[in-house]
């Protein structure tokens, strides 16, 4: 399969890349990062660019960063740097998740800020990006803007990303005191993407009861979401796997599965409580200083 | 576009249209045929090449991402004619039939050696997650694979 015909540009800055997407009509241009999404879709023609500005030259993407503030991590940060990153030791969270997401080639190009760009509805990044909390950095003609992972995901493949703004990178807060996080996936079995995909992080008090939970869910509905419910009913509960399970037994109301031919609704639903239940008892596990890197889990 | 690049340690210049995928450039263009096409979907890895020492599906990529870049494709690992120790432990560990995945395995299990010298078999079955064999039942090619680097020095 061939794709059809375009323009290539490489800027090697930001202000050149937003210069390049600047100088094409609206809506005929498309960012390349790691290509494993977009390359497949030139080659089936489901995107036709005239222009394709790639970004993965542009040395200001990538690295992730320990700062004041937290930390950042560059749009062009791969999975599977993500998989192996030092500076994330403290967040077991992104090696889990990364471990899980396709196979090693696919990891060795695609991208954190592809993942999120992209939004694809059985994506990974997705929901650690809600559940964590992070903020997206985006960067266009009117300067930069930071948007809360609350506020990205606008609908099925859409974010807040302006036609003519480009993804920079996410950033996390600090983990806070006595925090654990964790993902937990159910791999469809064909495309290896989340039939259901749960993070969860968990911080408790000095009691060790939960201060607060956040959920992030990709797979289930057609836009990755925060399970408010689920989140609320475990504010202030206390912290054994009981009280977890009996939380998520009472179910996540903003689902709306789909249904397709690889999962049912209802499978989906079904799911959805049973990873929701995994990746709360791992968070927990690590909100206490036990269970390390979940090697043996998300299969 | 005019690209230039290192292929199997040789320079070379080429003019390219954009939309050339890696894969074809490779192929067609450097006669370069041991890399092959599967699936052409980015799923069974036959692929496989070497982006700067990362294997890479080079179906999914375009000639033009790796302008700049060393590509070492399954003809740059024998040295002299002598097979490279992963090709010679597949050849005697009948870890292929039909031989149209071996070029991927090879190259997904070098760079997992490369990175990871004493890998167990889970972490060979996990480096091969991105290949996909219609023949052997991939047992053989995890055997050939310990066996590399049992002679290397290296496999638990
Ligand atoms: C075989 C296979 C298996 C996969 N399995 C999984 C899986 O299990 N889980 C999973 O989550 N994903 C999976 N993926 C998708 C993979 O994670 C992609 O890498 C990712 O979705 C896109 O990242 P990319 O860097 O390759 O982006 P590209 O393909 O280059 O771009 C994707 C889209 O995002 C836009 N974009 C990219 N970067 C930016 C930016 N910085 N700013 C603005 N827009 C941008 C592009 O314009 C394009 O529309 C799989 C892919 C393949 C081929
Ligand atoms: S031909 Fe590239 S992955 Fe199958
Ligand atoms: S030997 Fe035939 S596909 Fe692997």
């Amino acid at each position: 399969m061939i794709p059809s015909a375009f323009n290539y540009v490489a800027p090697r800055s930001l202000e050149e890349a937003l210069a390049c997407l600047g100088r094409c009509e609206p809506g005929t241009a498309a960012l390349l990062a790691g290509g494993m999404s977009l390359v497949p879709a030139l080659k089936l023609r489901f995107a036709r660019p005239a222009t394709l500005v790639d970004i993965g030259r542009i040395a200001a993407l990538r690295g992730i960063e320990a700062n004041a503030g937290g930390i950042h991590i560059g749009a062009l940060v791969t999975h599977a740097e993500l998989l192996g990153a030092p500076q994330l030791a403290d967040r077991p969270v992104f090696a889990e998740t990364a471990r899980v997401i396709a196979d090693p080639q696919v990891r060795n190009r695609g991208t954190l800020g592809g993942s999120l760009a992209y939004a694809h509805p059985a994506a990974d990044w997705p929901a650690v990006f809600l559940a964590l909390g992070g903020e997206a950095e985006l960067f266009g003609p009117r300067g930069a803007r930071a948007v809360a992972a609350e506020d990205f995901f606008t609908g099925i493949f859409g974010t807040a990303i302006g036609a003519d703004e480009i993804l920079t990178g996410v950033r996390f807060a600090h983990v806070p005191v006595n925090a654990g996080s964790a993902y937990s996936k159910m791999r469809q079995q064909a495309s290896g993407m989340a039939l259901v995909g749960v993070a969860a992080q968990l911080v408790l008090d000095a009691a060790g009861a939960i201060r607060a939970a956040s959920v992030g869910v990709t797979g289930v509905n057609a836009v990755p979401f925060r399970a408010r419910s689920l989140e609320a009913r475990l504010q202030g509960s206390a912290s054994d796997p009981a009280a977890l399970s009996a939380a998520c037994a009472l179910g996540i109301t903003e689902a709306d599965p789909l249904g397709d031919r690889h999962a049912s609704a209802d499978y989906r639903l079904h799911l959805l409580g049973v990873h929701a239940g995994r990746a709360l008892a791992r968070a927990l596990a690590r909100a206490r200083g036990s269970a390390g890197d979940g090697a043996d889990y998300n299969d | 576009m005019k690209i230039a690049l290192r292929v199997n340690s040789q320079d070379v210049e080429a003019e390219v249209e954009p939309r050339l995928l890696l894969v074809h450039f490779l192929r067609e263009r450097l006669r370069l045929t041991g890399t092959h096409i599967g699936c052409d979907t980015s799923q069974c890895g036959a692929c496989t090449v070497h982006l700067d020492g990362r294997a890479v599906k080079s179906c999914s990529l375009l000639a033009v991402q790796a302008d700049g870049c060393a590509i070492t494709t399954i003809e740059g690992l024998a040295a002299d004619g002598v097979l490279h120790p992963l090709q010679a432990a597949f050849h005697e560990h009948h870890a292929l039939q039909c031989g149209f995945c071996t070029p991927g395995m090879v190259m997904a299990a070098h760079e997992l050696l490369g990175r990871t010298p004493m890998p167990d078999e889970a972490q060979i079955r996990a480096a091969l997650e991105g290949n996909r064999c219609r023949c052997t039942g991939y047992q053989n090619i995890v055997d050939a694979i310990r066996a590399a680097c049992e002679r290397a020095g290296g496999c638990t």
